[in-house]
Parts: structure tokens; C-alpha cells; sequence
């Protein structure tokens, strides 16, 4: 396709802003010490890092799944002015400062916290713990499950549930056996994406769950506390988060073609 | 034939406010103009439309009443619309089989079910396409294979022939015929053809009302409104008689025709084709045939014919003309005419 009707100028903007993006990255990928890359993962604590960033980030992944599809599908499907108060509540993570969404998590569920006192007076502590990294990137990760799921759930329509209904099939064989296969691919790229965002999450999980090695700290953590202390070893740990963050995004473009 | 359905229901958000009963076996079309209800009576009776108050029952068992409403996936009505909603993600087999899996029948008897039915349908070998690969005359197919295989104990027919292609139609209609032979049916169309060629009896709604029931036959050979009269393709005259074999549509302006039956001193309509109508520019004095005066309305190309519409007596009728003829009077809106009728083809009723 050419350019009808593309205006001349449009090209300065362009090559301005895919600069800005593109070159820090070239930069990154041309200081990373790729001769030393597997001595220096293969250390203790990056080693401790990745092993953490993986296990929490799978296990908010999995909770995000488990309440974001039904969030979605009530989203989508109910009716009632409170379904809009709902969305924009659901929303407002996906904007919120990080460092705010960990004070607000410490401020509830912290030791002195609204919901931290009771469950602590029950022996239940999950400030600073790993259970808070888990808590951290769900809450800013689940809004993008929630987000696209309920746009291709209002896309799809309801016009297969229908039809299924009527050949007597119960809700939540309609759920299963229609509704879920039919946005499957957007699960799927939404999955991607909520993965990749509990990945680089940082200043919610530096404020609600601190940074202890093995237990709290997280891949940005550790590359924030190394950046000065050992350069090396933290664009290692760069490199890997880039590479990941590449790879999710690569699923979710190809994800989204094939559901188009 | 007992009673199979039976809807006695108000909506007045859908303005509707309906009685009717379906016998056992039969197939009972539903026409009317766009909004008139006729997808809100099938909704009713499908369950995805609950009524203010009313009662739907389907062979005795009250499926909307009083404090009771039994949700669309517990009652046994298959449903085909003019789109055939088959699911992309599944086979045309498994979507066959899909009601019967729903149900908790196990796969394999689900799948020998779903094979007969396809082969019922003359689709045996699409079993293992998917449904994005089938023309659309073939997807209605299995949409109906998909309905029947649950045995409903009523189908509902919202269009279901509307969106196909013209030669794909009658193939599917005659298919229609022969396999919901016996199967208690309602069917919501605007195609003189469905009904004629499938329906025993019809209703005509006319904003969410009743306004003519009656067997099929009777209804389009003495449509008794605008509407039936439009969709049989007749013309229809209201006046009233004296008891002569003439109705007056006004004061000084009659039409004379043939009686079926008794035409009793009272209100009378008449009924003629638009082929027996024809246009003169001046008196011709034939006898015996009624002389109307017109005035032309329109002139619309509906090949082979030309459709005039001509006022009479603040009423409508059409008249179809050769272009030719057309042609040769000159006709245009607004032009005074005569529009003659032989009396042999008029048939007058009462009401």
C-alpha cells in the first residue's frame, strides 16, 4: 500500500519517535556483556532473581486467569449502571503510579493495615513477604487480562451463546464450550500480556513487599540494585527481561492476527 | 389435533399483547409488517423473552406463567434463525451433536445421532468440514440437522430462508417440508412462498396484535387487510353492500363481482388480481366490467410488467400493465384515469 493522503511532514515525527524507542535498546543490547552473559546469570543472585520473577510472575498469571475471565465475561454480559462504576474501578490500576498501588496495598493489607491487623492478629502476615510480590503484580497486572477480554467478549456477541442456549446447553457449558473457545485467542494474547506486565512490575513490589534476595526481590528489583554496584551483571539481567518482553510481545501480535 | 403451544401473553415495552394456539403437528406461519412482533411471540415462546404477565404453555407444561419462567436451555424448542449460528471452533458433526452433548449424552451416541441427521439433510459428507468452509444454503442445512437432532418438541423458524440466494431457497423450503412433517412449528416470515408452500395456518400481527387467524387458504384467497392483501399480491377494496353483488367504496362509485357464498347487507370487501386490472384515459362502456375513476400514484418497473398504483376511492390499488401499454397512455403520478375491472374477477366477501 503507498502513502495516499499521508502528509510529507508525518515522516520527522516518525523517525523522531521510533529513534527514542529503538535506540536505547540498541544501546542496551551493544553495553550488554554478552561474552560473560552465562557466568553472570548463572551467579546466586541473579540466579535467586530469575527463579523468583518466574515462580511469582506464574503464579499471578494463574490468579489473573482464574478472576479475570469471569471478571471479563460479567463485564460484558451484565447490565446495570454499576457495570460502568465497576470498569472504571477495574481501570484505574492500569494508570495508577506503581509506587501508589504499594502504598495503597501496605496502607491495607501491611501489618497495621485495614485487613493486615485482623489477618495478622490470625497468624497471616503478607507484607514483605513473597504472597505480597504475588499480590503486587496481580493487582496491576489483572486489569489488562480484564481490559481486553471484556472488548472481545463485546465483540464476539452473544448471538453463539444464544443459539447454544437453545439447543440446551446450560450457562456454564455455554462458558466452557462456546464462549471461552470462541475469545480463546484473546485469553491467550491477553495472558501475554498481564505476564509481561507482572514481569517489569517494580514500584508496587518495592513499596508492599520491599527486596529481599530470594524472597521479595524481584528481576527490576535486583537490576535497580546492581546498576551501579555491578553494571555487568544488571544489563544481564536487562538482557533477559528484554528478551522475555520481546518474546510476549511477538505472541500476542501473532495471537491477534490469527484471531483476526 | 389437541393444542400443542399456547401464548396468551402481554410486553408492553414490545407493545405486544397476543393469544394464539398451535395443534399438535402443525405448522402455523406468522406474518405481519417489520415490527410487528412477530420475533417477540417466538422469543416468548423460546424463553428469551420474559412477558409482563401471561402464560406460555407447550403441551400443558406452563413454561411462562405466573412465577414461573423455565430459562431457554430447559425447555425442548429448537430454534433456526435467518443466520445460521453454527460454531466456527467446532466440526459440522460436533455442532450437529452439540445439543445432544450438552444434554449429557455421551460422544459417540451424540455423534452416530448427529451423522443421521446430517445425512437427513443431505449433508452427510460435510461431517468433518468446518462450517466457514460450507456455502450458505448449506449452513442453514446443518443449522436445521443441529435443531432437530435435540427432538424439540417445537421449532421455531424466525426467516430462516430470508438470507439465502434466491435458487437456494426452494431446495431448502422443500427440505424444510419434508422434515418437519408432524413437528409442531411456528414459522415468522415475509415470503408468501414459505407459507403457502410449508404453514397450515397462519395469524396476521399488526403492532403486537392479532388481526386475522385462520387456515392459510382461506386468509390469502379473502385477506381481509392491506397487508395480506400486499403479501398474497391481491388487491382488497373495503365498501359495503347492499346485498347485490355490488360493494360501494363511495357514494356513487361501485365495484360489481362474483359472490362466494352469502354476502349479507352489511360491510363487504372486494378481491381481484392486478392483472385483471386495466387502464383507460376515457370511458369504454364494455359491460359487463367496472369502471373506476383513478388517479395514478405510481409506475414502477417490476419486469415483465409494469406495476401502476392507483388511488381509488382513498384506497390503493395496482394494476399490472404491459410496458407497452404503459407507454402508449402515457401514464405519469397525478393523472386522471379509469381503471376497469371485468366483474368475473372480482370476488366480493363480506367483512
Amino acid at each position: 500500500m503507498t502513502g495516499a493522503g499521508l502528509p510529507r511532514w508525518a515522516w520527522l515525527p516518525f523517525a523522531l519517535a521510533m529513534a527514542l524507542l529503538v535506540i536505547p535498546l540498541a544501546g542496551l543490547l551493544a553495553r550488554a556483556p554478552w561474552a560473560r552473559l552465562g557466568e553472570l546469570l548463572a551467579s546466586d543472585r541473579s540466579r535467586d532473581a530469575l527463579l523468583l520473577s518466574l515462580a511469582t510472575c506464574a503464579a499471578s498469571t494463574v490468579i489473573c486467569l482464574i478472576l479475570g475471565v469471569p471478571t471479563a465475561l460479567v463485564l460484558a454480559r451484565a447490565r446495570g449502571q454499576w457495570v460502568a462504576a465497576a470498569r472504571t474501578l477495574l481501570t484505574v490500576p492500569m494508570v495508577l503510579p506503581p509506587v501508589v498501588a504499594g502504598l495503597a496495598l501496605l496502607t491495607t493489607l501491611g501489618r497495621r493495615g485495614l485487613l493486615g491487623q485482623p489477618l495478622a492478629v490470625l497468624g497471616v502476615e503478607i507484607g514483605f513477604t513473597t504472597a505480597a510480590v504475588v499480590v503486587a503484580q496481580t493487582f496491576v497486572a489483572l486489569p489488562f487480562l480484564v481490559v481486553s477480554l471484556e472488548g472481545a467478549l463485546r465483540t464476539a456477541g452473544t448471538d453463539m451463546e444464544r443459539a447454544a442456549a437453545r439447543l440446551g446447553a446450560s450457562p456454564s457449558y455455554v462458558l466452557a464450550r462456546v464462549t471461552v473457545p470462541l475469545v480463546a485467542p484473546a485469553i491467550l494474547s491477553g495472558t501475554a500480556l498481564s505476564f509481561a506486565r507482572a514481569l517489569g512490575e517494580f514500584g508496587a513490589t518495592l513499596t508492599f513487599a520491599g527486596s529481599l534476595q530470594g524472597v521479595t526481590r524481584t528481576l527490576p528489583l535486583e537490576i535497580y540494585l546492581l546498576r551501579e554496584s555491578d553494571t555487568d551483571l544488571a544489563l544481564a539481567l536487562a538482557i533477559v527481561l528484554l528478551g522475555v518482553s520481546a518474546l510476549v510481545v511477538a505472541a500476542a501480535a501473532r495471537l491477534g492476527r490469527t484471531h483476526g | 389435533m389437541g393444542e400443542a403451544i399456547r401464548v396468551r401473553a402481554r410486553h408492553a415495552a414490545r407493545g405486544l399483547d397476543v393469544d394464539v394456539t398451535v395443534p399438535e403437528g402443525s405448522m402455523l406461519a406468522v406474518v405481519g409488517p417489520n415490527g410487528a412482533g412477530k420475533s417477540s411471540l417466538l422469543q416468548l415462546i423460546s424463553g428469551d423473552l420474559v412477558p409482563d404477565d401471561g402464560e406460555v404453555t407447550v403441551h400443558g407444561r406452563t413454561l411462562t406463567g405466573p412465577d414461573v419462567h423455565i430459562p431457554p436451555h430447559r425447555r425442548a424448542v429448537g430454534y433456526l434463525e435467518q443466520r445460521a449460528l453454527l460454531f466456527p471452533h467446532l466440526t459440522v458433526v460436533d455442532n450437529v451433536a452439540f445439543g445432544l452433548r450438552a444434554r449429557g449424552r455421551d460422544r459417540r451416541a451424540a455423534r452416530a445421532r448427529a451423522a443421521a441427521e446430517l445425512a437427513a439433510v443431505g449433508c452427510a459428507d460435510l461431517a468433518g468440514s468446518r462450517p466457514r468452509e460450507l456455502s450458505g444454503g448449506q449452513q442453514q442445512r446443518v443449522a436445521l440437522a443441529r435443531a432437530l437432532a435435540t427432538d424439540p418438541e417445537v421449532l421455531l423458524l424466525d426467516e430462516p430462508l430470508a438470507a439465502l440466494d434466491a435458487g437456494v431457497a426452494p431446495e431448502l423450503r422443500r427440505l424444510l417440508r419434508t422434515r418437519l412433517r408432524g413437528v409442531t412449528t411456528v414459522i415468522a416470515t415475509h415470503d408468501l412462498l414459505d407459507v403457502a408452500a410449508l404453514a397450515d395456518r397462519m395469524v396476521e400481527l399488526t403492532g403486537g396484535r392479532v388481526t386475522a387467524e385462520g387456515h392459510v387458504d382461506d386468509l390469502c384467497q379473502r385477506p381481509a387487510s392491506a397487508f395480506l392483501a400486499g403479501f398474497v399480491g391481491v388487491n382488497l377494496l373495503h365498501g359495503d353492500t347492499h346485498g347485490d353483488a355490488r360493494v360501494w367504496l363511495a357514494p356513487t362509485i361501485a365495484i360489481a363481482g362474483a359472490v362466494d357464498g352469502d354476502l349479507p347487507p352489511g360491510p363487504a370487501r372486494a378481491v381481484f388480481a392486478p392483472a385483471a386490472v386495466a387502464v383507460y384515459r376515457a370511458a369504454t362502456h364494455g359491460s359487463p366490467r367496472n369502471e373506476l375513476p383513478a388517479v395514478v400514484v405510481a409506475v414502477e418497473d417490476r419486469w415483465p410488467v409494469q406495476r401502476v398504483t392507483l388511488a381509488v376511492a382513498g384506497q390503493r390499488i395496482a394494476a399490472d400493465l404491459t410496458p407497452a401499454s404503459v407507454r402508449e397512455l402515457a401514464l405519469a403520478p397525478g393523472d386522471d384515469v379509469l381503471a376497469v375491472v371485468k366483474a368475473t374477477q372480482v370476488a366480493l366477501h363480506p367483512g
